[in-house]
């Protein structure tokens, strides 16, 4: 049944006539334009399925045709890059032959509407996205955000998530090593779960997913297609969380996962395939496009050779699957029979599919006859591409909020920050995680930055991921800065050198011209930073449309930065050590309280400019501790961030029950309201270092020299938190008290969703 | 000394328990499929960690049907050490080499950290390089580790000496903080922490250490008794 156009069609379905004159394309995700476009790119009317390729293809999360035009901004290249953004993953040398591959990526969407799932999931997918690059992956990041925990359906939210990104890193036992968990009124509706993983390959054994060599088989390995997830892209596009269907949610299977990761990796050491991907957001059609694309030819796919989980699915649904622990992989002509040995070993199936061609056209056949005929380059490359209008907010979102009275008690206003669960022990949440699999954990959750053991022991990677939407909300472009700076100075404390990151671009409605102006300012302010510091983006991932009611959420970049840890003698701990130890500040002082959690959580609102951000002093600061970290001069490192100076303070006294007794100001404050600045101002480009006595004189007169504000606050010792001026105690708790809080804020809130089983521990 | 770490689908401690094994021993220490049935050449096999066929039924309930496990109840039938831990030790009470089952955490939620542990038996192939009633800290991660048995079968446990570790606080509802146990004839051990997490000053624990250097130990005077008196079998079991 052919049409007079001369385009296939499927046997079920309407026609291609049927899809225009009912705009059936609309369901498909195109709009009226993107339709006529596919027109323009086929010469004649899409069929049903095509339309579906195309819908799917060019939906935002695919495309990111609102962003892309942005993301091309963002500097890429640095000597350390051995690929950047365009792969599953990106890879950077580290050295001693050896490279990392590593992205984040969201699953925001899903996660609010199936946590468990959504979570788990996601963590699936980006290893996927890790070994797909012949990387075998040895840590896993998260970066969460929930709404308050007073609420009960948050609670659930954020106990499911955890559950399921356990679920899955445990079971497929890649380490849960550090990340973050913020939690603000703001994302109650539309949580936030963005998943990193790392992994290591030598540098000369990167995979890519190309589908390359003509007449090449095409094979898909793992799990059989069913109709879960159909749409999830376009799902992920779509606006307002609670009315998502819960069945266009996958179902992960972390065994199956790993007997992919096992496999995937045994197929890659014998040599003979060209091209890998995992089939992730749109599933066949996108891996098979993006892999033709990469080639620059053509793939010819026979769809009743998938293997299906159930009888009678149309191509559309082989297409459109988004069924998990899948793979599409090339193999050279000739390389099958080692392909299948190492399937049948690992119990997966293995289905040729198609194979190579060199026509630059997708084709698809379903029981001899032809489905699909679309070029490739119109899918993959000639997405739209769109330059959305922005809209600056007439006044800054945070300006004229006032700043009540301080309370009379400061050191209460520091327990009160401590038991906030931004803040407070995140203990709660990584003893779900097994973080010491691999056996190759240096330093785990907890820290500043994580550190993991390369294979030979001979150097470490470190990495972090941090974000804050609160600052980027308030001032988007410093925002976006801030990520990165935080990010990289997190890994110098632990004490890498940073070398380059990916990051996930958690934003609201593009269609939204306020919207579409912060995640602009908030690339803009990323890559002033990653120039600065010289750690290009090499991968990442954008959710947009993270709104619910209308209500966009904070613009939230998050940052993963990967560093080199060169020797063993360089990790640094972000605890006190010793008595007696000096305590410097190194960075600029500023006792502002823009951008606080402090100041929001007093005026009930996010209040204020962004925190101060100089990126030639942020690069200063992180260069000078690194060499005096490099010379051994550093006993702990930590950076001040959210809550200030005092509580980093705090958290530098707790882990080991060590004291201190500092000077936040250096001269007498009187003022109430001047003082909590100096307590819990979150200006940038702080870090406090713990020293030996003899040894500040000297370090003060190179801080000098290098051009960067630094001061000894006090020493180390006791038991007690001591915070003050020159004259007089601010605060002076004890730290029994001060860990006591920090340590029970969080299990307290979530007491309600264990009930008794919590008597245990 | 020949060592068999028994590979199964979904195992995921399998390489560190070579690695660990080979660093502290510098034995042989071969990564052997599940496949594998014969396992004659090799003195001692270990169980490592993970979730075997993805511990969807029970845990360890399919691996036991793999055709290693008759490999390994021969090598504990032969008086050969048989070390199972975590999803190892699961496999064991599955397949019936140790008495008992590990039910989920009373928590319902995983549990990683590093756990006290009292050594109980010191005097047992694995723990014979450890002091009587000694403290150590070796890392737990499991979410279905709660040790039980019926009360006759834990009084049993206790009193011929086969109880060879005990959390020294409770971590996850186990039956008398039970952490590890070990056969009538002491020749194989199971238990839920991991000791090839804890070999190496950077792991924040070298406890893990002495258990293998007990079972390597013990293999050799095993040898020099099998030598010294050809014919015997050179078992010492539980003191």
């Amino acid at each position: 049944m052919q049409t007079n156009h001369g385009a296939p069609v499927t046997a079920q379905g309407p026609t291609p006539e049927e899809v225009q004159a009912r705009r059936l394309y609309r369901e498909l995700g195109l709009t009226d334009d993107e339709y006529d476009r596919v027109v323009a790119a086929l010469g004649r009317l899409p069929n049903f399925l095509e339309a579906g390729l195309f819908g799917v293809l060019w939906s935002e999360h695919c495309s990111y045709k609102s962003s892309r035009v942005h993301l091309a901004t963002f500097p890429t290249r640095g000597p350390q890059v051995l690929q950047g953004p365009g792969e599953n993953a990106g890879v950077v040398d580290v050295g001693g032959g050896w490279a990392v591959a590593f992205k984040i990526e969201s699953h925001n969407h899903p996660s609010a509407v199936e946590p468990y799932q959504g979570a788990a999931t996601g963590v699936g997918g980006i290893l996927r996205d890790v070994f797909t690059m012949g990387a075998r992956p040895i840590a896993l990041l998260n970066s969460l955000r929930f709404g308050d925990l007073s609420d009960e359906h948050t609670r659930y939210l954020f106990a499911q998530v955890v559950a399921g990104i356990g679920g899955y890193g445990n079971c497929i036992g890649v380490p849960t090593v550090g990340g973050e968990t913020v939690f603000d009124p703001v994302y109650t509706r539309n949580p936030l779960v963005n998943a990193m993983c790392v992994g290591v390959l030598r540098a000369d054994r990167i995979v890519r997913g190309v589908a390359a060599g003509t007449g090449n088989p095409v094979f898909v390995m793992g799990a059989r297609t069913g109709r879960d997830g159909i749409h999830g892209a376009t799902f992920a596009s779509a606006q307002d969380p609670q009315a998502k269907e819960r069945s266009a949610v996958q179902v992960g299977d972390p065994f199956f996962g790993k007997l992919l990761l096992e496999a995937t990796l045994e197929l890659l050491a014998e040599g003979r395939v060209v091209g890998v991907q995992d089939m992730g957001a749109a599933g066949l059609t996108s891996s098979a496009a993006e892999m033709a694309s990469r080639a620059g030819g053509g793939m010819e796919l026979f769809l009743e050779r998938v293997p299906v989980r159930e009888a009678g699915m149309t191509p559309y649904e082989i297409m459109l699957s988004e069924s998990q622990e899948r793979m599409l992989v090339v193999v050279e002509r000739g390389g099958e029979a080692a392909a299948r040995a190492v399937a049948r070993k690992w119990g997966l199936d293995l289905a040729e599919i198609g194979r190579v061609t060199d026509d630059g056209c997708l084709r698809l056949w379903f029981h001899g006859e032809q489905v699909a005929d679309v070029p490739v380059r119109a899918l993959v490359d000639e997405a739209p591409r769109y330059q959305r209008p922005q809209q600056p907010p007439v006044q800054p979102p945070g300006a004229g909020v006032p700043l009540p009275p301080p309370e009379a008690d400061l050191g209460e206003a520091l327990l009160n920050l401590l038991s906030h669960p931004n803040l407070a022990d995140k203990r709660w949440v990584y003893r779900q995680y097994d973080w010491s699999v691999r056996a190759a954990t240096y330093v785990g959750p907890g820290a500043d930055a994580a550190v993991v053991r390369l294979p030979d022991g001979s150097r470490g990677v470190a990495m972090s991921a941090d974000g804050n939407g609160r600052y980027t909300y308030l001032n988007p472009r410093r925002g976006g800065a801030i990520a990165v700076a935080e990010a990289a100075r997190n890994v110098v404390c632990a004490g890498g050198k940073p070398l380059a990151l990916t990051n996930c671009l958690n934003f609201g409605n593009p269609e939204k011209p306020a919207v579409m102006y912060q995640l602009a300012e908030a690339i803009a302010g990323m890559s002033e930073a990653c120039l600065a510091l010289a750690t290009p983006v090499v991968s990442g991932n954008v959710s947009l449309y993270n709104e619910s009611g209308g209500m966009d959420i904070y613009p939230t970049p998050v940052v993963g930065m990967v560093g080199v840890v060169e020797d063993w003698a360089h990790v640094t701990p972000n605890a006190f050590r010793q008595a007696g130890s000096a305590v410097l500040l190194v960075g600029p002082e500023d006792p502002a309280l823009d951008g606080s959690l402090y100041w929001q959580l007093r005026a009930g609102r996010a209040a204020g400019d962004a925190p101060s951000l100089d990126l030639t002093m942020e690069r200063r600061v992180q260069d000078l501790v690194r060499s005096w970290i490099v010379e051994g001069r550093v006993r702990a490192a930590h950076d001040v961030s959210e809550g200030g100076l005092a509580v980093a303070l705090a958290e530098m006294c707790i882990p080991m029950g060590m004291g201190v007794r500092a000077q936040v100001a250096a001269a007498p404050v009187a003022d109430g309201v001047a003082r909590a600045g100096w307590l819990f101002g979150e200006g940038q480009s702080r870090i406090l270092v713990e020293v030996e006595q003899a040894a500040a004189a000297e370090l003060l007169a190179a801080a000098a020299a290098a051009g960067v504000p630094a001061r000894v606050l006090g020493s180390t010792g006791g038991d007690r938190l001591w915070l003050g001026d020159s004259t007089q105690a601010w605060l002076d708790i004890p730290l029994p008290r001060l860990a006591d809080t920090w340590r029970k804020a969080l299990p307290q809130r979530m007491r309600r969703e264990e009930g008794e089983a919590d008597a245990v521990s | 000394m020949k060592w068999a770490v028994i590979e199964f689908p979904g195992s995921n401690c399998d390489r560190d328990a070579v690695q660990a094994i080979a660093a502290v021993t510098g034995d042989v220490v071969d990564l052997v499929w599940h496949q594998e049935a014969a396992l004659d050449p090799y003195d001692a096999i270990v169980l490592p960690g993970g979730f075997s066929y993805g511990d969807y039924l029970r845990c360890g309930a399919i691996a036991r049907f793999s055709p290693a496990l008759a490999g390994v109840r021969a090598a504990a039938a032969a008086g050969k050490l048989v070390l199972g831990i975590c999803n190892g030790f699961q496999i064991l009470t599955e397949s019936g080499l140790l008495p008992g089952a590990l039910l989920r955490n009373r928590q319902l939620q995983f549990r990683c950290e590093v756990a006290e542990l009292e050594v109980v038996q010191p005097d047992s192939p694995f723990t014979a390089l450890y002091q009587p009633g000694e403290v150590i800290r070796i890392p737990i991660a499991h979410g279905e580790g709660r040790y039980y048995a019926p009360p006759a079968t834990l009084d049993e446990l206790e009193q011929g000496g086969r109880v060879a570790f005990r959390y020294a606080r409770d971590v996850n509802g186990s039956e008398r903080r039970i952490a590890g146990v070990l056969n009538p004839r002491g020749n194989v051990l199971g238990l839920m922490p991991h000791p090839e997490r804890a070999v190496f000053d950077w792991m924040g624990s070298i406890d893990g250490v002495r258990l293998f250097q007990s079972m390597r130990a013990f293999w050799q005077r095993q040898s020099v008794a099998a030598v010294s008196a050809s014919g015997g079998s050179g078992q010492r079991g539980l003191g």
